[in-house]
């Protein structure tokens, strides 16, 4: 089961963290940090996992965003890397060549997103399309309101 | 400023904009503030927000924390924006309460009637909102508002199949918090039926659930064994196509055969061989598809298929049956050692530790040696560095063992200062192991402690220490090497250490070399004398007094030392005391008395190595792989075990008893006990005091009143037995020698030490009649509270005690994890021909594992404030019950084992302290606070502990004590 995924910027900026495992702020205050800066000190040719505690990191970096889960012992690392990926994948295909700002921006987005590819840290649906399709899906009812919400004011409705 | 997709909330992109624009941190902080009160007044307001408002707001307020502000309002918002009808905005409210809410708010009994309406809800959409929102806080109201609503929802054929899949993720979550909340019967066949299901999603997702639901319940799961091996078999036989969007980076499904594979190593190989030779075939396939050539260059593809196939290996591994499976996953990853993916490297070397422990591929694993050898040379990550080392530690045997340690101290002058204090202890265990010769391990440890003496812990030096005072034929070899280690004009005080114990013991076996001869042994250790610690200094003062007894022709030297003024009014009363005692004792005893006060120490009774011990507190990764590791490599040495273990029983035999009654062999006890970290040093003439003290109060006791109580032998025993009965276990929360129990028949006394998670107690039954007491059969259960967490050893007695006589019993116990109450004390005996019997309690508690813990205020402070879970502490008031003095007061808190950190509370009144419980499991970090009011007399105790449940077992025990 992953405990926790977190984004944050090559300047140590959080700016996403999503916990599976109920902490109080504080302790997620304390393990953001110092995984923040054990992960930035760390050289581009090392592996993407380390040991933590009793848990397995597993870190991938895309251009200026380092994606970071924490795993548990008997998870499969490489595997993590690609829930990784496909995230990556979604955001891009959803923003169009995501980057950093997008995520700042329309964080609600990406939770909405990490929640259709994972659910109580586990991955629920592998599939590009089916995740996509339901985000549509959620875009489409916001579209509905909206319009309901702009013929409301004008006495339309 | 990026398009904002979807109804974008313009005052929220705007305001995260003005937040990106700030030139500092002030500047920063300065418009969140302004922005909260702005948000905090229209929430006060009279004006009614409308949903869009809210939902603004909230999001604001969300992006604020993620920010890492702290939030203390807005919840009632968000809850309210869950009723809403309209779904931005219930998506809103439920995204704030699952980024914002913990487990134990009390806001979830207000958001479960939302989310029960949403669960009932005919959209889907708003279904999963609910389910994923249950998911997120997973907590114990959740599974008892929603544990008979999600099964439901998982198995209906109504449910749409993404509903399905969070129902079944969101169950696991509850499942992990609340075990009963899956249901059985048949229930469970509809649960393991979801593996066929046709949506791939659904599979997925409901693997996860089973995989859980059967490493509780192995049995009763059964029967999705050759579910999921049929359905791995069609991905793995699927091409890339068969599976469409679950095929990744032409993987065919990889989340799905990873899981499926995980779940089939919670049962060993199946049984029916045609399921057998399906899963056989399976991971055959994913071998050979390893050596195809890829499909794509993208790390993707790779990562996908070795994730596969690393799962393989593992269940390969884990069912240990099939060699030549085993075989082929050990060349496998032998191919991945020297891949130019760090990852891989990583992840081989990895997987290889288990594989060595497999008696069918030990061999096979042994072969890539070299390899191994050389990324510990040339890896550039530290990481991947120590799986070398841990996957060399797992291949060493009897064959390998000297090339293998070898080469760790040849990588230890190098090694990276993270790893080395694990290295050294791998080292140290590698060398007693695997030693056929014990001068190679003498060897081999004082490398280690020249090449990283400051890595060398304590265990490390002890055990050698044990080991040569254990074995004859090492001794005069030990003794040479260390003389000639120490003539190095600068070595490590860890060596001085060793060379001085070692000297003092057996010296004499080299001192007929004119080149060692005795003065020139003493002049050697006495030129580090000036450079060491006090505890160095103390240890070599000891060692100078043994050679008093075994080179006589030396004393007037020695005596001069211990004369000088350094040393007989050294600052240090421990010295002090050392070297007075010491020169009284060499003056005025003759040499019979030197010579047996002297004598060699008798060899230790060790169970284990505790360097072992230490090595799997020190590593994480240790615990669970490390179990599997060493259950195996004691299986496959099962023959060593038993002569080692037939070897300690025969060193407990020749153990004499150390219950010597006078003072000066004390002093001699006590570097016995320096070695055994049973007492600091400055603690030596406390224990002299209470040790004799003890005794006597025993022994004291038991004469004085055996003088007056003379009973005639017709009064029947049993009533006596009960009156004038006293029995004082609770004293012994706070302190371990003295009066258990006593009667007109029996005085129960107990003298007891405690070291890390190990004690040892010794109970002491003294016959105050003039009869003998027959049957006598004393015994120690552990109850309930104690079960598993405590075990206890109990030596077996005589069954008679003489009239007038004492007998001991030793009761060895170790502390596994923390525990509740007391073990009980049966004692049974015949009186006089009347059976008696007396239910007591060994007074063996949580708190005598204790170690005292010194800190200063700041970092007692910072630690108090940490933990500050709801179970982490405990707080009792409570009336005082005698006098409240301040030095009682402090003795008992003393006695119940903790540091007491004086001039850290602000009040003076109060008292803190601080200490770690050892368990075999864990360490528990404890802090106290104690403050009296002595108007009301009466106690405010607060106890936090870093484990659950440890502090209010704790303030149990304590607030009984005032």
């Amino acid at each position: 089961m992953m405990q926790f995924m977190l984004l944050f910027s090559r300047q140590g900026k959080l700016r996403l963290q999503k916990w599976y495992e109920a902490h109080p702020d504080k302790v997620k205050k304390k393990i953001t940090r110092e995984l923040i800066s054990t992960i930035l000190a760390r050289k581009p040719k090392m592996s993407s996992f380390l040991e933590w505690k009793d848990l397995k990191i597993v870190y991938k970096r895309y251009a200026s965003l380092y994606f970071c889960c924490a795993i548990e012992q008997q998870d499969n690392e490489l595997l993590t890397l690609e829930v990784i990926h496909r995230y990556v994948e979604l955001l891009d295909k959803y923003f169009g060549s995501v980057c950093e700002l997008d995520i700042i921006f329309n964080f609600e987005k990406a939770y909405f997103m990490l929640d259709e590819l994972m659910v109580g840290g586990e991955v629920c649906e592998t599939s590009k399309k089916n995740v996509l399709k339901a985000i549509a899906a959620q875009d489409l009812l916001q579209e509905d309101e909206a319009v309901e919400g702009a013929l409301r004011e004008i006495g339309l409705y | 400023m990026p398009a904002v997709r979807g109804d974008g909330m313009r005052g929220l992109a705007v305001f995260i904009s003005d937040i990106r624009n700030c030139k500092s941190k002030e500047a920063e902080v300065k418009r969140i503030n302004k922005e909260l009160a702005n948000i905090r007044s229209k929430f006060k307001g009279d004006k009614t927000l409308d949903g869009y408002q809210k939902k603004k707001y909230v999001c604001k307020l969300l992006f604020i924390f993620l920010l890492g502000h702290d939030i203390d309002f807005g919840h009632m918002e968000a809850v309210n924006l869950l009723s809403s009808n309209k779904y931005t905005e219930k998506q809103i409210g439920y995204l704030f309460i699952s980024v914002l809410v913990n487990t134990n708010s009390d806001l979830i009994k207000l958001i479960v009637q939302s989310i029960k309406n949403d669960l009932g809800s005919r959209n889907p959409v708003h279904v999963n909102l609910a389910l994923q929102c249950i998911a997120n806080i997973g907590s114990k109201e959740m599974a008892d508002a929603f544990g008979s609503d999600i099964p439901k929802l998982l198995v209906s054929g109504e449910t749409m199949d993404v509903v399905k899949q969070s129902a079944a993720l969101c169950l696991l979550r509850l499942f992990r918090t609340t075990q009963e909340i899956i249901p059985g019967g048949e229930w469970t066949s509809r649960i393991i039926h979801l593996l066929n299901d046709q949506h791939m999603g659904v599979v997925t997702a409901a693997c996860s659930l089973i995989e859980a639901l059967v490493k509780k319940n192995p049995d009763e799961y059964k029967g999705c064994v050759s579910l999921a091996v049929s359905r791995l078999s069609r991905i793995v036989t699927a091409s890339y196509t068969d599976l469409q969007d679950y095929t990744y980076y032409f993987v065919p499904a990889p989340w799905l055969s990873v899981k499926l594979l995980r779940l089939l190593q919670h049962y060993p190989p199946p049984d029916d061989p045609g399921v057998r030779g399906r899963l056989n075939e399976c991971l055959d396939t994913i071998l050979n598809k390893a050596q195809e050539p890829p499909k794509s260059k993208k790390v993707q593809h790779s990562n996908a298929k070795n994730a596969v196939l690393f799962e393989a290996i593992s269940i390969i591994i884990h069912s240990d049956s099939e060699p030549n499976l085993l075989v082929r996953a050990c060349n496998q990853l032998g191919q991945f050692l020297s891949h130019r993916e760090t990852n891989l490297r990583y992840l081989a070397l990895e997987t290889m530790c288990l594989l060595a422990t497999s008696e069918f591929s030990h061999e096979a694993v042994k072969k890539h040696q070299e390899t191994v050898i050389n990324a510990l040379k040339t890896e550039r990550d530290v990481s991947v560095r120590q799986r070398a080392v841990d996957l060399l530690y797992a291949m060493c045997d009897r064959s390998n063992a000297e090339e293998i340690v070898q080469e760790m101290l040849n990588y230890l002058e190098t090694a990276d200062y993270s790893i080395r204090e694990e290295m050294v202890l791998k080292v140290a265990i590698l060398a007693e192991k695997y030693a056929q010769d014990y001068t190679w391990y003498v060897d081999v440890i004082l490398n280690l402690i020249r090449i990283a003496g400051d890595y060398v812990s304590e265990e490390v030096w002890y055990r050698v220490i044990q080991i040569v005072v254990n074995r004859e034929d090492v001794q005069g070899y030990a003794a040479k090497t260390v003389f000639e280690a120490l003539q190095a004009p600068a070595c490590h005080e860890n060596m001085v250490k060793v060379g001085g114990y070692i000297l003092g013991e057996f010296g004499n076996l080299i001192a007929g070399d004119t080149r060692s001869a005795p003065a020139v042994q003493f002049q050697l250790l006495h030129s580090k004398y000036h450079l060491c610690s006090a505890a160095t200094r103390a240890l070599l003062l000891t060692t100078y007094i043994k050679f008093i007894n075994l080179f006589p022709e030396i004393k007037s030297q020695i005596q001069d030392v211990l004369k000088s003024n350094s040393n007989l009014r050294s600052s240090d009363a421990e010295l002090q005391q050392r070297a007075s005692e010491y020169l009284h004792l060499s003056v005025t005893t003759t040499t019979d008395v030197l010579a047996t006060v002297l004598e060699e120490m008798p060899p230790f009774t060790e169970k284990e190595s505790s360097i072992l011990a230490v090595l799997k507190k020190k590593s994480g990764r240790m615990s669970a792989q490390e179990a599997q590791r060493e259950a195996r490599v004691q299986a496959r040495e099962g023959n060593a075990a038993p002569a080692t273990e037939k070897a300690q029983n025969a060193q407990l035999k020749t153990k004499p008893s150390s219950n010597a009654a006078f003072p000066i062999p004390q002093l001699n006890n006590s570097t016995s006990a320096d070695l055994l970290g049973l007492s600091t040093p400055p603690a030596t003439q406390n224990s002299i005091q209470s040790n004799t003290g003890v005794l006597v109060d025993v022994l004291g006791d038991l004469y004085g009143g055996g003088g007056t109580n003379t009973h005639n032998g017709t009064t029947t025993p049993a009533s006596l037995s009960m009156s004038g009965a006293t029995d004082n276990i609770k004293k012994f929360v706070c302190k371990n020698n003295g009066v258990l129990y006593e009667n007109d028949i029996i005085q129960i006394g107990i003298k007891s030490e405690f070291r890390q998670n190990l004690g040892r107690i010794g109970v002491f039954y003294g016959n105050k009649t003039s009869m003998p007491l027959q049957a006598f059969n004393p015994t120690v259960s552990v109850g309930p509270g104690q079960q598993g967490k405590v075990t206890v050893q109990v030596k077996p007695v005589e069954p008679s005690i003489d009239a007038g006589a004492q007998v001991q019993q030793l009761v060895n116990c170790e502390c596994i994890e923390d525990f509740n109450g007391l073990p009980d004390l049966t004692v049974g005996f015949t009186y006089g021909n009347v059976p008696q019997r007396l239910a007591l309690h060994l007074p063996l508690s949580c708190n005598k594992f204790f170690e005292p813990t010194d800190m200063n205020g700041e970092s007692f402070f910072a630690r108090w404030k940490n933990l500050s879970g709801p179970l982490q502490e405990a707080q009792k008031i409570f009336k005082a019950t005698g006098p409240m003095e301040t030095a009682s007061i402090k003795t008992k808190l003393l006695g119940f084992g903790m540091q007491l950190l004086e001039g850290i509370d602000p009040n003076p009144e109060n008292f803190v302290c601080a200490a770690i419980i050892h368990t075999r499991t864990q360490q528990i970090g404890c802090l106290l606070r104690l403050e009296p009011n002595r108007q009301a007399e009466m106690y405010r105790l607060t106890i936090r502990a870093s484990k659950e449940s440890t502090a209010q077992i704790l303030a149990d025990l304590l607030a009984e004590q005032f």
